[in-house]
């Protein structure tokens, strides 16, 4: 069945009612916990002890168990950082970009993208935490009235970066919890046992599906999506400019900014790719994440993918044509330098891999797109420790140069934080409903209240209530 | 508005009227038809926002933007003004070597305060026009009405209307084709 005016095939395939949508959502909820969940939150919960672990010696021993003694020692905990960011913004893509666009195919993933985003930044705010070195004067980075009569910089970009990814977090809070406010009362309406009745109650703060509250509601959502897009394109590219203000070599360039920000979209589209690929087959939701969203997802992957490439190779043009024999000597040991290897791996993973994505049959296929984002998601950590490492191994003061390798404490970290990740999303699916049924239902052909042909009139203009 | 008590006011004799319809088409025409007949103190209640159920129910246009607008600038102001008076006032400091007041380094945080304004007001806004968190609702008495989250399409005409009358109401929503219809007590 096409919808009739704009011969477009439905976006819910099996042309299921509304009561079969909630059925969908919720059942995953109220049904034992399956024993696979238990086994991945296992996984999970012990990938976080091991950040539990990492950070606790952290704080004890200080920042010196990095091997912090060089410009470069830093670099693990910075590339996780603009990993995760990066990761986070193919879901306020989804939920707000792709809303404004009136993407509607967005509705079946906009829900999990948006949690990936909100743990995403959870994991990303992490480590600039515990980067700082005296955790314990964390506080010194808000502009908070203190005794010693002093006040942050509010020209440096690090300061714009704590205002922007701390906003960035709230701002996703916010967004995913408003979407939540309906479906969470659909989950109370159907709760059977007490302590369910009493927490979803309370977290759907009384929604009664009014259409009076609906009104403010899509207002207020309207905004949020319009407020969010700007602020996902400034996160990054403030994030950029963390580097991009400096004078180093391989950092100091205007591209930047679209250049994180492209590949932020592209590292997080692969993330929702990974995510959704697994949900769907565990909770038996083909129908309603389709392979036409993965088609849709791999044609921005493409498209993301590409812009990286040509950032990559314009930065090495940059670097020949503007004649700084620094600059220049920075991109040639990039890339045919001591850390060749991750600058090809970087390449192969972020710009060759991708191109599969122009045929229709790999853009269709579950398994070997999966097979594609796991690459991606690789690359798109390997070009931010690109990015930090080879800039930072060999810069102007030949008597700093220095080979990096992480210390077992700061891969511990790393692995921790997918703990961390995975532990939220693993509560995530088991307690909180993974699609947005409300928005789901309202794509349905038969949510329309004038479909082709009915004989209704057009409305009047509204009255005074 | 308590958060667990209902807003009636005393005196009346029960919530209301609750009337169940079939699909969105058949809500649209019972809405158009209970605003013609005048009634104010009413509701719709469906599982998703039925598309052009604003004009059908006489709704006037939402508030909220313009609260959010006016959060989003005092935001920016705000962050103008905390910038401008550390920078220059309070701890003046030369740093490479430009003005105290250098404001083109102030726009990204005026920026990101006047977004995280607007977004906080278009929350809380929200909540506070729909009077939520109300946690009690003597709507949530009734069995038919756990369908509104699910797959039910609800109208509720609350007894504080002037137009109210238990039976004549009630014949009134059957006619427009209602399903099902009860009286809903406190």
């Amino acid at each position: 069945m096409h919808d009739d005016l704009t011969q477009r095939p439905p976006l819910i395939l099996g042309g299921p009612d509304f009561h079969a949508i909630t059925e969908a959502v919720a059942a995953p909820l109220e049904r034992r916990t399956p024993r696979a969940w238990w086994l991945c939150f296992g996984v999970s919960l012990a990938m976080l002890s091991l950040l539990g672990v990492s950070v606790a010696w952290l704080f004890w021993e200080g920042v010196g168990i990095w091997g912090l003694n060089n410009p470069v020692g830093w670099a693990f905990d910075i590339t996780n950082f603009v990993f995760w960011v990066g990761i986070g913004h193919a879901g306020t893509l989804i939920s707000a970009i792709l809303f404004l666009f009136r993407q509607k195919w967005r509705t079946s993933i906009n829900r999990s993208a948006e949690a990936m985003t909100l743990f995403a930044v959870a994991c990303a705010l992490t480590f600039p935490g515990i980067h700082v070195g005296r955790v314990w004067v964390a506080y010194w980075m808000f502009p908070l009235p203190n005794q010693m009569g002093m006040w942050p910089n509010f020209r440096s970009p690090l300061l714009w970066d704590v205002f922007a990814v701390s906003i960035y977090g709230t701002v996703s809070l916010l967004f995913w919890y408003v979407g939540l406010i309906p479906d969470l009362a659909t989950i109370r309406d159907r709760s059977v046992k007490p302590l369910a009745q009493r927490v979803y109650g309370a977290l759907a703060l009384g929604w009664r599906s009014s259409h009076r509250h609906w009104q403010h509601y899509e207002r207020a959502y309207l905004v949020l999506a319009g407020l969010a897009t700007p602020l996902v394109l400034s996160v990054h590219s403030i994030v950029s400019m963390d580097f991009a203000v400096s004078q180093l070599p391989g950092w100091h360039t205007t591209i930047f900014p679209p250049y994180f920000v492209a590949g932020a979209i592209f590292s997080g589209f692969a993330m929702v790719v990974t995510l959704m690929v697994i949900t769907r087959k565990a909770f038996g939701m083909e129908n309603i994440i389709t392979l036409n969203h993965f088609d849709a997802m791999a044609k921005i992957m493409l498209l993301t993918g590409s812009m990286v490439g040509y950032a990559y190779g314009m930065e090495f043009f940059t670097a020949w044509y503007s004649g700084n024999p620094y600059e220049l000597f920075t991109f040639q040991n990039r890339a045919f330098g001591p850390y060749a290897w991750a600058y090809w791996t970087m390449v192969s993973c972020n710009v060759i891999i991708p191109q599969l994505f122009w045929f229709k049959q790999v853009r269709r296929s579950v398994p070997v797109l999966f097979v594609l984002s796991l690459f991606v998601n690789v690359g798109m950590w390997f070009e931010r420790f690109v990015i930090i490492v080879t800039s930072l191994h060999r810069d102007f003061l030949p008597s700093s140069w220095a080979m990096y390798t992480p210390t077992k404490w700061e891969v511990m970290a790393l692995v921790g934080s997918f703990g961390l990740f995975f532990t939220l999303f693993c509560l995530f699916v088991r307690f909180l409903p993974i699609v947005a049924t409300a928005e789901v239902k309202a794509v349905l052909p038969q949510a329309d209240p004038h479909p082709a042909g009915s004989a209704h009139p057009v409305h009047a203009e509204p009255v005074e209530a | 508005m308590g958060l667990m008590q209902p807003s009636l006011p005393e005196g009346t004799p029960c919530f209301g009227l609750l009337a169940q319809f079939r699909d969105p088409q058949a809500l649209t025409r019972a809405c158009e038809a209970v605003r013609d007949a005048g009634f104010t103190k009413w509701d719709a209640h469906a599982p998703f926002p039925v598309h052009g159920l604003d004009g059908a129910m006489g709704l006037r246009r939402s508030i909220l933007p313009g609260i959010i607008f006016v959060a989003a600038m005092a935001g920016a102001a705000g962050a103008l003004a905390l910038q401008g008076w550390t920078s220059a006032v309070d701890y003046p400091l030369v740093i490479s070597g430009k003005p105290l007041f250098s404001w083109q380094a102030f726009v990204p945080i005026i920026f990101e305060l006047a977004v995280l304004c607007g977004a906080l007001a278009a929350v809380f806004g929200m909540l506070g026009l729909n009077q939520l968190p109300a946690l009690y609702h003597p709507l949530f008495a009734s069995r038919a009405f756990e369908k509104a989250s699910d797959d039910g399409f609800f109208i509720s005409i609350e007894a504080w209307d002037p137009k109210f009358d238990v039976d004549r109401n009630a014949a009134f929503l059957r006619e427009l084709g209602a399903t099902h219809v009860e009286v809903v007590a406190h």
